[in-house]
């Protein structure tokens, strides 16, 4: 009985601070939530789109795979860096943890780098938002070009987090002297949320079609 | 204000365990992209893909988002909302297979998806 009653009061007792977070990090959190439907609501758009239509399997192993795997790989290892620099501030670490967080976003800007030479590789071949390139059309005869809409649509939607989380770390990076641990763990809760992201974009977008005899 | 200011700093987990986590992400990456090398059918590769994608979501959210170490009460106002929200916007999708019989099927626009 005794255990119960701790359980309830270590989980669901409440009181002032119900989920024990400050009220900056719970908005992020509700941040997170309606940013993570807005990306669902894009993929879900592009699942439509491709199952009721024919669909063009384009990407090639390199360039577009070999791309966006090393992209993934650098996103992934941004991660791990960000989880270190919270870790040092949560030891009061600051310095060790502003190294951290500017390591973060320079492969963040490696990501949005390599990103952009994969997109300049697709519109070198003809890909344009509304317009497949000519080649796509004879081999995929009948295929949507929706299919640019979709991928730059959502792959863009996706560079952009990545671009406004890169400022964001630069700032938290320049001010973390004056800034709270929590603040500093806030930052971290975007920039994974932002990795998290690519775990759908990338085997959705990319691995679901690539082109078999490439 | 006191029992929130205690835990302030607190911050759960290793940088091993963080690691740890980090390899894991990398390993079912390289599951999914070599998934893609051996010809499944579109569908099969879907469930595949979506299954890896929410266990390195999940360990995401969990370690590098550190909701494990949260309170039970944050990660049920977050999780189950989230989910069943994405839950009801795939209601739509059934539809894409009724658009699919309006397409004109003219000469050669019949080949698969």
């Amino acid at each position: 009985m005794a255990a119960e009653a701790d359980v309830l009061i270590d989980d669901w007792g409440g009181g002032v601070h119900p989920y024990r977070v400050g009220h900056r990090k719970l908005g992020m959190w509700l941040f997170i939530m309606s940013d993570s439907l807005t990306f669902s609501a894009l993929l879900i758009t592009y699942a439509y789109v491709r199952s009721s239509n024919v669909w063009p399997t384009p990407f090639k192993f390199y360039p577009s795979i070999v791309f966006s795997s090393v992209m993934t790989l650098v996103l992934l290892s941004s991660s791990l860096t960000m989880v270190m620099a919270v870790s040092a501030s949560a030891h009061g670490k600051k310095s060790k943890a502003r190294t951290w967080i500017i390591l973060t976003a320079l492969l963040g800007a490696t990501f949005i780098i390599l990103h952009s030479i994969e997109w300049n590789h697709l519109m070198a071949e003809g890909l344009k938002p509304f317009q497949l390139p000519q080649e796509w059309i004879e081999r995929w005869p009948g295929s949507t070009p929706l299919f640019g809409a979709t991928f730059f649509g959502i792959t863009g939607m996706h560079m952009f987090h990545v671009f406004t989380g890169c400022i964001y770390l630069f700032v938290v990076a320049a001010r973390v002297k004056n800034l709270k641990h929590e603040d500093i763990e806030i930052s971290g809760l975007y920039w994974h949320f932002v990795d998290l992201v690519w775990m759908f974009v990338f085997p959705m977008i990319y691995l679901l079609s690539i082109d078999p005899k490439k | 204000m006191s029992a929130f200011a205690e835990t302030e700093n607190h911050f759960a987990g290793s940088n091993k365990l963080f690691i740890s986590i980090w390899i894991w992400l990398l390993l079912l990456t390289g599951f999914e992209v070599f998934l893609g090398y051996i010809h499944l059918n579109v569908v099969m590769m879907l469930v595949i893909l979506m299954g890896a994608s929410i266990i390195k979501a999940a360990l995401i959210v969990a370690y590098f988002m550190h909701l494990r170490f949260e309170r039970l009460n944050l990660v049920l106002t977050i999780v189950p909302a989230v989910v069943i929200c994405i839950c009801l916007l795939l209601i739509f999708f059934p539809d894409s297979f009724r658009a699919r019989e309006l397409r004109y099927s003219g000469p050669a626009a019949s080949e698969s998806r």
